[in-house]
């Protein structure tokens, strides 16, 4: 029984699993693709906010008046009141919108606030400063070994005893400190909207990862009900999982849209972008590991703590540690409460954070034992919370391979110097799932033979467009070009929101289906024409032919012309129940770092990275590796350079600017080597997502590699040139 | 008290005031003539005027566009806002990002950090120069070796490639990694846009 939806056997596929330049890619490289930013709807006005310049504070006063006397200021809006508490520096307090950005910049300036002074606490790497402050929150506390205490032990001493009685018979024990600093989203397209009323409906153009999800989020403010409202997002400038939710300054900007009766665009400044918009959870860890002689890690026990923020929350101990699960574990949680803005979903939530917080521990049990990294990591292998050690062990090879791990290894802080310069290699490994959403695609065959796929999808950069547009063609044996993609209404058929790397499992789903059960009706159509068997046909090269008998065939064209008048249209469903074998979920990666490290200077470079990624069946091997080249930068970014910097007195974000907050540049990321991990076994479970597992792993991979180089810690990430120094410095006086 | 810091938009963090007093910038705007006449040259000594618009004509992608800018109008917000030229991009309050990067005169600059008037009697050329039907070897480069994601920054980045190859255009790849670092990329197209920086030196084609 041939099952309702399938990809083609592999190899035989015409576009499906060959790279292609993506659809849009034209418009993006010479500045057609209109963002959110760019629509610029007739007499619009441009609208800014005013950020709380306080960490911590009570709002006494809100005059708007001075601000609406500037010329060109067409309306303030305020956007909290009196005797509101405001939590975190950035907060957006009140709105101005005129006719240019100097006229608004000036009306800001006129804006008068009155704050009240309140407690202040930005310390989010010092648990005692915390503690100290009442900042914070229940502890959480997880326990997993491989005795059972006796019924009537008290099961916390029980614990206490029997960790110690482990690391006692181990044959290595490290302890360590390790952490990774808070860092922002910094999308280049800042989050906002621009919003234009149509009578009692409203347009919003806005920046969203989240086209199908959000109009609601719109309506409810604003006393509408979600069908009055239609977002739009044809391209997005970055997103990284900061922007799936509507801000109270999208619907600001939609207020005074309305109050004057014209559009309004309304932008974050990047300062306030930064301050405001999203970050990342800090963490920090203080552990106790155990290991035998191989280096196979028997025990663990750590307490980890970080911040999300003015919410309450931090880092989920479901990924401490991080994808081995040594058979007896105790982890502990503290969240803190802090005055700074409250963290989104960054890239792969929690994942980073787990691995740079104790994959780095795995990697001091090879420094400590003398042993080669590599080996450790092979042989915790059977740990892996996730059955893919074979995957893992296959795709290390690999790595190795392209590293030349084995030809460049050397024990920790036993390499060759080149004055001050040494040089390391690091690894770590990573998991995620990236399973399909709900989605719904319309496919469209027009009886001039014109193909539309129809989905309320976005495409991040990820390739998405082109992806649909690739598994629509690949379906009716039509070359990429003659389809069109409609995505980025929320008038389109729903889809799932692009978080979770879920993306294209969901709209390969919805598409393919749609397009399989379009293209069984036009063979229907054909079957009849021809005098054949619907089951005999193949829609290829352009044509619907009987296989293997090409004389009896009809061109695309002239099948479609027996629809007759009408466009046959078919929905696609997929609702994440009977897995007909689309997609999937679960993958592993490896990565692999050589970096050199000046020891009199402190700064690292980046000589070479590796990665290794599986992703099931890979539609756009040419997108697929952008992502993963993304990732490695992106990584590179977190493991060596971008940090937010808090002032501990003010709770100011001091350096919530391009120039300040620092960012690799195109001469800082090295050789970048990437590769696609698809044997059989891969391509046969279906499509699965990418977006985040490749940028989990760099933190762990490079801190480990300057280790390897330095022969010392540098515990906390990003490892700048002082932290580097200031851990050389201290393993001197020890 | 933290200050207020000015736009990272297309803005300036000119007042009125500040300017009409003589900044370096109003040096720049001596170059508009009194009246309804339209400002033709940058180096017309006359009356300043503003701080309302005044038309003036600009010379971009080689066509003459008329007008209306205020004085502390930045190049960026004219071209976005008065000419619908939206491929410059705003990111930053400064040149760190190179979102914006257009050409003015055969030199790369920040079109967020200049003024439009300043730009009078100049010749601006701006990443959609570079497409169209015939579009140029760099946007083809950048599409054939997806050196790009989101794309947010890569019309800026298109323009300083191809900048950085008029002057250098047999630059090595060791070049090419030297000499590109005034764009920034979020989503990580760095190496992307060096494979499609050394295709159009090794002679990539005009789509």
């Amino acid at each position: 029984m041939a099952k309702k939806y399938s990809w083609p056997e592999r190899g035989t596929a015409s576009l499906i699993g060959k790279p292609h330049d993506r659809i849009d890619g034209m418009a993006k490289a010479t500045g057609v693709a209109k963002y959110t930013y760019d629509v610029a709807p007739e007499r619009m006005l441009l609208a800014r906010v005013l950020g709380c310049p306080h960490a911590h504070c009570k709002i006494k006063s809100i005059d708007l008046s001075g601000a609406e006397k500037v010329p060109g200021v067409v309306k303030a809006m305020a956007m909290k009141v009196e005797g509101n508490e405001v939590r975190w520096e950035g907060d957006p307090i009140a709105a101005v919108a005129g006719e240019s950005e100097a006229a608004v910049a000036e009306g800001l300036k006129a804006i008068k606030v009155e704050y009240e002074a309140l407690d202040i606490f930005v310390k989010d790497e010092d648990l005692a400063a915390a503690e100290a402050a009442k900042r914070t929150g229940k502890p959480a506390k997880n326990t997993q070994l491989e005795k059972e205490a006796p019924d009537d032990a008290d099961e916390e001493k029980f614990a206490d005893e029997e960790i110690a009685r482990l690391l006692k018979e181990s044959d290595v024990v490290v302890e360590g400190h390790y952490g990774i600093d808070v860092i922002t989203h910094m999308c280049l397209e800042p989050h906002g909207a621009t919003c234009q009323w149509d009578g009692d409906k409203l347009n919003a153009y806005l920046s969203t990862q989240n086209v199908s999800g959000t109009a609601g989020q719109f309506a409810t403010p604003l006393g509408l009900t979600a069908g009055d409202v239609t977002v739009i997002c044809d391209f997005i400038g970055g997103g990284f999982g900061s922007k799936f939710q509507v801000d109270n300054f999208n619907v600001t900007a939609a207020k005074i849209a309305k109050e004057v009766g014209r559009p309004v665009k309304l932008m974050l400044d990047r300062d306030i972008e930064l301050k405001t918009a999203g970050c990342r959870p800090s963490g920090y860890i203080n552990v106790k590991i155990g290991a035998d002689k191989n280096g196979v890690v028997k025990v663990w026990d750590s307490e980890h703590w970080g911040t999300f923020g003015a919410t309450l929350g931090g880092v989920d101990q479901g990924v401490i540690p991080y994808v081995f699960n040594p058979k007896n574990r105790r982890r502990r949680a503290i969240p803190i409460i802090t005055n700074a803005s409250p963290s989104r979903a960054w890239r792969a939530p929690n994942h980073p954070q787990g691995s740079a917080m104790t994959q780095v521990a795995y990697d001091d049990i090879a420094g400590k034992l003398g042993l080669d990294s590599y080996d450790v990591f092979l042989r915790n292998l059977p740990t892996v919370s996730n059955e893919k050690q074979e995957i893992y062990k296959a795709e290390m090879e690999i790595a190795a391979k392209l590293m030349d791990w084995k030809a460049k290894w050397h024990a920790h802080g036993k390499g060759p110097a080149k004055g001050s310069v040494v040089s390391g290699l690091g690894m770590a490994i990573h998991t995620w799932g990236g399973g399909g959403q709900p989605s719904n695609t319309n496919i469209t065959i027009h009886p001039d033979g014109a193909v539309e796929a129809t989905l309320g999808s976005q495409d991040l950069g990820t390739g998405t467009r082109t992806v649909i547009a690739l598994v629509t063609a690949e379906t009716f044996g039509l070359p990429l070009s003659a389809v069109k993609v409609n995505i980025g209404s929320s008038k389109y058929p729903p889809s799932a929101a692009s978080g979770g790397s879920v993306t294209i499992a969901s709209v390969s789903e919805s598409t393919r289906r749609a397009a399989q059960d379009a293209l069984r009706q036009v063979n229907d159509l054909v079957a009849k024409k021809l005098g054949v068997e619907a089951d005999t046909l193949v829609a290829k090269d352009g044509k619907i032919s009987v296989e293997g008998d090409a004389k009896k065939s009809l061109s695309w064209k002239d099948a479609c012309s027996l629809l007759g008048m009408m466009p046959l249209e078919v929905k696609g469903e997929f609702k994440r129940r009977d897995d007909q074998g689309l997609s999937s979920s679960q993958v592993g990666g490896v990565q692999m770092a050589e970096v050199e490290v000046d020891k009199d200077t402190g700064v690292v470079r980046m000589r070479k990275f590796v990665m290794v990624q599986d992703m099931g069946l890979v539609i756009n091997p040419k997108t697929a590796k952008s992502q993963m080249y993304g990732a490695a930068i992106m990584g590179i970014s977190y493991a060596l350079f971008e940090q937010r910097i808090m002032d501990p007195t003010t709770g100011v974000f001091l350096n919530a600017e391009i120039a300040d907050y620092k960012l690799p540049r195109l001469g800082d990321i090295g050789e970048i080597v990437v590769e696609i991990y698809e044997p059989d076994s891969e391509y046969n479970r279906g499509v699965v997502g990418l977006g985040e597992p490749p940028v989990i792993s760099p933190g762990a991979t490079i801190s480990n590699a300057v280790c390897n180089a330095l022969g010392v810690r540098v515990p906390v990430l990003p490892l700048t040139p002082k932290r580097v120094l200031d851990a050389l410095a201290k393993a001197r006086k020890v | 008290m933290a200050d207020q810091r000015p736009f990272s938009g297309g803005g300036s963090n000119v007042s009125r005031r500040a300017f009409l007093k003589g900044s370096g910038a109003a040096a720049a705007a001596t170059a508009l003539a009194t009246g309804s006449g339209v400002a033709e040259a940058a180096d017309e000594k006359s009356k300043l005027v503003g701080p309302g618009a005044t038309p003036i004509k600009l010379n971009v992608n080689g066509r003459e566009r008329v007008l209306p800018v205020e004085p502390r109008t930045t190049l960026l917000e004219a071209l976005r806002y008065k000419l619908n030229l939206t491929g410059a991009k705003p990111v930053s309050v400064d040149d760190s990002s190179g979102a914006s990067m257009v050409i003015i005169n055969g030199k790369p600059a920040s079109a967020n950090t200049v003024f439009a008037i300043a730009c009078v009697g100049k010749k601006i050329q701006t990443v959609e120069s570079l497409g169209g039907d015939k579009p140029d070897a760099v946007p083809v480069a950048f599409l054939h070796n997806d050196a790009m994601q989101c794309g947010f920054c890569t019309p800026g980045f298109v323009v300083a490639v191809r900048a950085f190859l008029d002057k250098n255009p047999k630059a090595t790849e060791k070049q090419i990694r030297e000499g590109l670092n005034s764009n920034l990329c979020r989503c990580g197209t760095y190496a992307n846009v060096i494979m499609a920086a050394v295709e159009v030196v090794k002679g990539g084609k005009r789509g």
